[in-house]
Formats: C-alpha cells, sequence, structure tokens
C-alpha cells in the first residue's frame, strides 16, 4: 500500500472541496501536463501542494516517481525537495506515488537525438526542447537513460520551493503578519516572534493558496543538503532483510504462479501436454499465455517443478539459429544500403586515408544479458472491474497500457503498485512478463496471483544488449593520430524496444553509433557511420545502451592509432580534445592514478575514455601479467557531472559502474544456438567476484554548469581501459569481448 | 517437518527435498532470505544453518539438522546486529537485493575468525554475487564489523 493511499483511509485535516478548489500545481500548468495524480488519491483531504509534495499531521511526503532499482534515485530525488523546503533529512518520507503523465521524463528522449551533449548549438537546443514535448505526449514516465537528476533537478527544486512558498502564505494567514517577514528552517515556518509553526500543522491553512508558478530557487551556495553525504532512506530495510521487493508481495489467498514461453523469441507451441503438471502436488492448474503456458500452484516451488513436468516442443525460430550465423550477418551488413548514419564526417576522410599507411582493425562484442538478481516477477489480482497489479518497473504508464489492452478495462481501473526494484541495469523497460502475470491472473479472477520466473527463464527469456561489429580504418604522421574512419554494424535497439511499447521510431537509431560518433576529439580527419543490422532475437537497453559497447570499439581502436604513432595515450588525447568538461576529467585521471610512472614488470596500464549521457568518463585501469593469469590491482575513474547531489552515492554509481563493465569484459556473453540462448544461469553467465574486484578510486568532478546523472557513465571505459591495460602488460591486443577468449583472469 | 527459524519451532507439511529457502519464503512467510538462482551460485539465499552459512537454494528441507538463522534473526532496524550497523554505515546496499545473504556470509565468518585477513575475506564472500557491484564497500564493512565485534 503506497503512503497516498495509505493516507486517503486516515482522517484529514482540511476537507476535499478545499483541495479540489485548488492547492495543486502552478509550475507545470503552462505545460498541460494533466491533472496533479495525489489530488484523486485524497478524497478525504490532505494537503497535496504540488504532484511532488503531500503533507498532512503524520509528516511531509516527496513523491519520487522514478524507480528505485539501486541507483538511489528516490533519495537524490527527495533532496532536492528538502532543499529548497528546508526540511530535515530524517522527516522525510518517500513514496514512488501512483502512474501519471505529469511524472512524463523530460530528458530521456534528447539523449537519443543525433546532437552531441557538446554541442550547444541553436538546432541542437531545439531539439533537445522538442524531445521534451515528445516525452510527455508519449506519456514517457520512465527510468532510464541517466536521466532522472537531469530532468528532476530543476523539477524538484520548484517543487520544494513552490510548496514552501504555500506554507509561509499559510502560516502569515493564521497568524496575521506580511508573508514578507517569516523564515524557513527545520521542518517549519519561523514567525517574526520566533514562534515556530511546524509544516505539518499548516497542511489545513494550505487549502486555496496557489503555488508559484516559478518560485525562486536557492543560490547555489547557500545549499546546506545538497552535496552532502545524506543515509540512502532504503538503507536500513535493505541492511535488515526488512526491505520489500516485488517478489516479495504477499496478499491473503494468494496463489503462486511461474511462467514457461518459447525460448525462441516469437516462436509458438508446436505441441503442449500438460497432463503430469496438472497431477503434481500443489498444482491447480495450467493456463495460457502467448507463446507459452503458466503453472499456478499453491507455492513457487512446485509451480517450478510442475512447470518440468510439461511436455512441450516449440516452433522454430524466425531468425538465424546460432551465434556464427548471427555474427555473419552482421559481418555482411557493412554496406551503402545498410548505412543508417553518419553523424560524425569531419575532414576528407578518403584522401587522408588514400596515401597513408592505414592502421586496421576488426572488433565483435557478444550479445549481454541484464540478469538482475531479481528475476522477473509481477503479482496481479483481477478483480471484477479492477485490475491490481504490484511490480518493479521502469514504465508505469506503459504497464497501465497494456493491461488494459489485455484486459479490456479502461487505465482509470488499472492500479499499478511500483515496488522496489532488486536490479534491472535495463531490463524493467520491457512489460513482458508482467503481461504474462496479467494473463495468468485472468484464469483465476478475484484470485491475487504472484507469479516468479525461474532463473533459468529470466536468463534465457532476457532482451540482450545487441552483438556488434566494427571495422576502423585509421592513419598517423608525426606522432599524431591524423585520421580514425569507424564503422560500427548492429542490430536497432531503439526501433526493437519501442516497437515492442508500439512507439514508431523513425530515422536513423543513434544508439548504433552513441559513444562513439559524439566524442570531443579534433581528428583531422574523422568519420564514423552507422550499419543497421537486419532484425535478430528482440535486442533491448543494457546499462549505457549502445556507449556500452562502442565505448570499446572507439577507444580500443584509438588506443591502436596512438600506438602506431608512438604516442602516449594520456598525452595524445589531451591533445586532441576538445571539450573543457572532457579534458579536465582526462587530466583528473592521469593526477590520480600518477599516469606515466614507471611500473614493475608485468604490470601495465590502459586508459579509456568516453563521453555518453552528456557525462565525460575517464578510466586508467591497472593490471599484473602473473603466472596463473591476469589480475586487475586498480582502476581509477574520473567523470563531470556539474552537481554532486550526494558523493557517497555517486561513488555508489561509479564503482558500481566499472564493476558492471569490467565483469561482462572479463568473461560474460549470450550465445544462440538452435534459436535458444544457451546459457541459463550464473554458472554459464559469470560475474565479478568480490576475489576478482579491484580497488576503485572514483572522483566527480563539478566544473560544468550541468547537471548530469551517473547510473550509466562509468561503464563505457571500463572494458577499452582493461583492454588496453592488458595491451600494456603483455602487448597481446584483444579484439573481441568477453576477453576470456584470449586471456585467464584470476 | 519440524524447523526452529529465529528461535521459532515451526511445522511444516512438505516434501523432503523441498528446499528450505522455498520452505522460509512461501510457507513461513520470512521473505528477507531471498531467490537468485536456485543453484547455489549466486547466495542470494544464504542462512545460517548453527553457525555454519549454507545456500538455503540447495538445502533439502529434511536435512535441516540445526537451528536456521535468516537475516531477520540478526537484528531488526532498531537493533541491527554489529554487521548490519557495519553495513548500513558504510551504506553498501544499491539494488540491495543481495545483501541479506552477503551480510549472513560476514556474519559466518566473523564467528569462525573474528579477525579475518583480507584474503580470508575475499575467499568466504566471493559466493555471494552483487550484480550492483557493491564489493568495495563490502570489504570495507566486513573490516569495520570485525573491528565493532572485537571492541564489544
Amino acid at each position: 500500500m503506497s503512503r497516498a493511499g495509505k493516507i486517503a483511509r486516515r482522517s484529514f485535516l482540511i476537507g476535499s472541496a478545499a483541495i479540489a478548489g485548488g492547492v495543486a500545481f502552478g509550475i507545470w500548468r503552462y505545460r498541460d501536463t494533466g491533472p496533479n495524480p495525489l489530488l484523486a488519491e485524497l478524497p478525504e483531504g490532505g494537503a497535496a501542494l504540488t504532484p511532488y509534495v503531500m503533507i498532512d499531521g503524520e509528516g511531509v511526503t516527496v513523491i519520487a516517481p522514478r524507480a528505485e532499482m539501486g541507483q538511489g534515485v528516490q533519495s537524490a530525488l527527495a533532496m532536492l525537495v528538502a532543499e529548497e523546503l528546508d526540511l530535515p533529512w530524517d522527516q522525510v518520507k518517500i513514496d514512488h506515488g501512483p502512474p501519471a503523465v505529469v511524472y512524463y521524463n523530460g530528458a530521456v528522449v534528447a539523449e537519443g537525438l543525433p546532437f552531441a551533449s557538446t554541442d550547444q548549438g541553436i538546432l541542437a537546443r531545439n531539439a533537445r526542447a522538442f524531445g521534451d514535448v515528445v516525452s510527455k505526449f508519449m506519456s514517457l514516465q520512465l527510468t532510464g537513460g541517466s536521466s532522472s537528476m537531469v530532468d528532476g533537478f530543476d523539477k524538484m527544486r520548484k517543487a520544494g520551493a513552490a510548496a514552501r512558498a504555500v506554507l509561509i502564505e499559510a502560516a502569515a494567514k493564521q497568524a496575521g503578519v506580511p508573508a514578507k517577514g517569516l523564515k524557513t528552517e527545520g521542518g517549519a515556518v519561523v514567525l517574526p516572534d520566533g514562534t515556530r509553526k511546524p509544516y505539518t500543522a499548516l497542511a489545513a491553512a494550505c487549502a486555496g493558496i496557489a503555488p508559484p508558478a516559478d518560485p525562486p530557487l536557492k543560490p547555489r551556495q547557500d545549499w546546506t543538503l545538497i552535496g552532502k553525504p545524506v543515509q540512502r532512506r532504503d538503507m536500513v530495510a535493505k541492511c535488515t532483510g526488512t526491505a520489500r521487493y516485488g517478489i516479495d508481495m504477499a496478499l491473503p489467498g494468494m496463489v503462486y504462479a511461474t511462467v514457461r514461453t518459447s525460448p525462441r523469441f516469437g516462436a509458438g507451441i508446436k505441441r503442449l501436454d500438460t497432463k503430469k503438471a496438472e497431477a503434481a502436488r500443489g498444482v491447480k492448474m495450467v493456463v495460457p499465455v502467448e507463446d507459452g503456458f503458466g503453472v499456478i500452484a499453491d507455492n513457487t516451488w512446485r509451480a517450478f517443478q510442475a512447470a518440468d513436468l510439461v511436455e512441450v516442443e516449440w516452433e522454430p525460430a524466425p531468425y538465424a539459429a546460432d551465434s556464427a550465423a548471427l555474427f555473419k550477418q552482421v559481418a555482411a551488413s557493412f554496406t551503402e544500403a545498410r548505412r543508417d548514419s553518419r553523424f560524425k564526417d569531419a575532414g576528407d576522410v578518403d584522401t587522408a586515408l588514400a596515401g597513408a599507411d592505414v592502421v586496421e582493425a576488426e572488433y565483435r562484442i557478444p550479445f549481454l544479458a541484464h540478469a538482475p538478481l531479481e528475476p522477473m516477477n509481477a503479482t496481479v489480482k483481477l478483480g471484477k472491474d479492477r485490475l491490481d497489479i504490484w511490480v518493479g518497473t521502469q514504465i508505469p504508464l506503459q504497464v497501465v497500457a497494456s493491461a488494459a489492452a489485455l484486459s479490456g478495462l479502461s487505465g482509470d481501473n488499472i492500479h499499478v503498485h511500483v515496488l522496489p526494484i532488486g536490479g534491472s541495469f535495463g531490463r524493467r523497460l520491457e512489460d513482458d512478463y508482467i503481461r504474462q502475470a496479467v494473463e495468468v491472473a485472468q484464469s483465476v479472477p478475484g484470485v491475487p496471483v504472484k507469479m516468479t520466473w525461474q532463473r533459468e527463464e529470466d536468463m534465457t527469456h532476457d532482451f540482450c544488449r545487441p552483438l556488434a561489429m566494427a571495422r576502423g580504418r585509421g592513419a598517423v604522421a608525426g606522432g599524431k593520430v591524423t585520421a580514425l574512419d569507424l564503422g560500427i554494424a548492429a542490430p536497432s535497439v531503439t526501433a526493437s524496444q519501442m516497437g515492442r511499447l508500439g512507439i514508431p521510431a523513425a530515422g536513423p537509431d543513434t544508439a548504433i553509433v552513441a559513444g562513439a560518433w559524439d566524442q570531443p576529439f579534433a581528428i583531422p580527419a574523422y568519420r564514423v557511420s552507422g550499419y543497421r543490422v537486419p532484425d535478430m532475437p528482440p535486442v533491448s537497453s543494457w546499462r549505457s545502451v549502445g556507449a556500452s559497447g562502442n565505448g570499446f570499439f572507439h577507444e580500443s581502436f584509438l588506443d591502436e592509432l596512438i600506438h602506431a604513432a608512438g604516442a602516449d595515450p594520456l598525452a595524445e588525447r589531451l591533445r586532441l580534445v576538445t571539450d573543457p568538461a572532457s579534458r579536465a576529467v582526462l587530466e583528473a585521471v592521469g593526477k590520480m592514478s600518477g599516469w606515466g610512472a614507471t611500473l614493475p614488470k608485468g604490470k601495465g596500464r590502459g586508459l579509456a575514455f568516453t563521453l555518453s549521457f552528456g557525462v565525460p568518463a575517464a578510466e586508467v585501469v591497472e593490471v599484473t601479467d602473473t603466472p596463473d593469469g591476469i589480475r586487475i590491482d586498480k582502476v581509477w575513474v574520473a567523470a563531470e557531472v556539474g552537481a554532486v547531489i550526494d558523493p557517497v552515492n555517486i561513488e555508489a554509481q561509479m564503482t558500481g559502474g566499472v564493476v558492471w563493465g569490467l565483469g561482462h569484459a572479463m568473461g560474460a556473453e549470450i550465445t544462440f544456438a538452435g534459436g535458444e540462448i544457451e546459457q541459463t544461469n550464473f554458472d554459464s553467465y559469470p560475474a565479478m567476484r568480490l576475489r576478482q574486484c579491484p580497488v576503485i578510486e572514483a572522483k566527480a568532478l563539478q566544473t560544468s554548469d550541468k547537471l548530469r546523472g551517473i547510473g550509466e557513465p562509468a561503464v563505457p571505459p571500463a572494458a577499452p581501459a582493461l583492454a588496453n591495460a592488458i595491451f600494456a602488460a603483455t602487448g597481446k591486443r584483444i579484439r573481441q569481448l568477453p576477453l576470456n577468449r584470449e586471456v585467464t583472469f584470476l | 517437518m519440524r524447523i526452529t527459524v529465529n528461535g521459532t519451532a515451526h511445522e511444516v507439511d512438505v516434501e523432503d527435498d523441498m528446499p528450505l529457502l522455498w520452505v522460509l519464503r512461501d510457507v513461513l512467510g520470512i521473505h528477507g532470505v531471498k531467490y537468485g538462482c536456485g543453484i547455489a551460485q549466486c547466495g542470494a539465499c544464504t542462512v545460517l544453518l548453527g553457525d555454519e552459512a549454507v545456500r538455503a537454494c540447495q538445502t533439502f528441507v529434511s536435512d535441516v539438522d540445526r537451528p536456521v538463522t535468516t537475516i531477520e534473526g540478526l537484528g531488526t532496524p532498531d537493533a541491527p546486529h554489529a554487521v548490519q550497523q557495519a553495513w548500513i554505515d558504510a551504506q553498501v546496499a544499491q539494488c540491495g537485493y543481495c545483501q541479506s545473504g552477503q551480510i549472513v556470509s560476514a556474519v559466518a565468518l566473523l564467528r569462525a575468525n573474528p579477525a579475518p585477513s583480507d584474503a580470508e575475506i575475499d575467499d568466504a564472500m566471493s559466493g555471494n554475487l552483487c550484480r550492483c557491484g557493491s564489493y568495495p564497500r563490502i570489504r570495507a564493512a566486513v573490516k569495520a564489523a570485525a573491528k565493532m565485534l572485537q571492541e564489544g
């Protein structure tokens, strides 16, 4: 039960008529984003000062309408409100709130536009503003693209400031004094005579006071909370086993289910025999779902066991059956007919390469699964005219739309309760598992069903990061890199993913070349071309999306060119870099790591830099080539984020991004055989273990005035920095991931 | 079958080969213990059997011969165990899903070895997967907890 829901069932301080009279949002009105959903949830009253701030007699609740999947976004968003509201951190309560258009994410679409984040030209700025409009009209209440803080930085502070203005006015009216002389501090309005009026006691008096349209914000030097470490509000629960994730839902009378669908994406059932499963202990029924079946039982384990007893044959896959054939299709896509984009085309590349000793290299990266530790699950109850879904999701409004299409109910009768998520990395931008749970629930109307995937179902039904290849050609002269021509061939994540959401995605896909075409280097002849590979198994957004692999391509090949030129990897990048923030990041990582120091024999250092999601990030990886294999000793990472909201959480996101990037580069790949994913669990899809984890030193710079999100940008440079370090230590240049195809790791 | 969990005895009517994990989660409603892989690869389901850390997903309920302690049996939000407090102080959790198992593994380590070396921490904690990459803070928290426990 959300806090908003609980509040609705308590006795309130003020009447609903007064609220309907308008304590809602002033600052969003000009954008016409739809009603404040908190008002609908408050039939008996309560003060919803904006769609983001709710006050009752018990406290102040901040609505942080983004999915909490480990990145600390809800605490960070709440800090922004608390700062402007002068609300002590220990008084802040946080709730995800209901799905609503007003909570659209205006920053996420901007990231997919073909303008480099360093481009501040008029065309780029207009396009970004258009992105805001597109996102709103598509109801993208979406968590992803490292965009939550970019989107929320002003919105949440203004929500706090607007609520503060209303509280001051309410206190002034109540005390019969002018609002001008009033201050706020410690969660209270302070009257001129020193009397403190706690916000909770002012909620009633707020009714009818319209928040200001554009309240002034505190200047940065007056911040007392932003930039200071706080304890994340989910920390104690997560360290005491009391946090409740989607998989922990429990409702009276609940039954348990699991689902198996075709492991050949898009292929249906050829033959099905459910007799043995139906006879198993605890099994209530076996039910149909799209391209598969569900088993409903009296506990999850019995449902898993019974699902194994179902005899099923699947239709053949509608795409090439194995990885070798899929890679052949990628290799065959470097053609003019399949050229998708050429956003970067500086100088005369063909001429520059014609007269030179051309350096050439080919790279490849595999499919990768998200494999968050909490397997996909959803709990659904289909009532007479009401559908409730309890689930971890990054796209709550899309879930409402899908559930409406499946059930025939209108969106108003569908209630999505968004729960904390045990890792996602982009997986929960899909709603396949939720639709399945709704289908299962349709077989047992009135009974709540918790549907949980077995790990094997999760691993073999992921929408992967696509496989891809890159071909680089380049030239060097006089100790400098003079030409770089990079072609990248990959399936389109955007077309695949948006297609499933029913959103048209016309034009070139920036994801095919993100993290490569938009890098801030002034190489005289510099071209990046994207080639779109025909449809394959479905693909999706995986932490850092296109940049996750393109960083490896670009920075591996640039490193090869720099070595061919006989230059220093840091010095040559600093010579080529054009963007001041990117320069600062490179200089910082050089200083942190003591770049250039002589290393003992067997050790090597690699440097890589990727600008992604507007964040320049540079990493130095140090490895030792031991007789038993490569050991990763230390990593230094620097990134420019504009403003640090919470330094402790930023460090966690940066080090987590490094571990994610290194761990997959070391040994993870998804392969296909017979049209099916071959890896089924963490024994065949390994991740970095604690004993392999290097010491990581992270630094977030704040030289730019633009706030940026840090959930993803530390990922792309990790793999190339590691490959470059292995080259430095061993002389071996590895051009494919995972790296353990060619070296052993300790 | 009779099992004792967090100091309370329970009678359960289940198959002998039902994994302890699912008895805890779906029969007894103890949700701090998590399902991650089902094949003892991730450690999210780690519980104490006596003082020993075991993977509940690969422990048949009929083999439970000692009292079981889950994360909930170590401490509470108001009165956390020293290891839980160290985790909170170090802000270890990101998504947090693996942390119940991580903490239980650390408790077992420190009961057996109150002053583990870095290598011993690495060995004892490498059966627990963290997809978010909280490993550096796990190391720091284990050390802080060891110190806290030794100083009483």
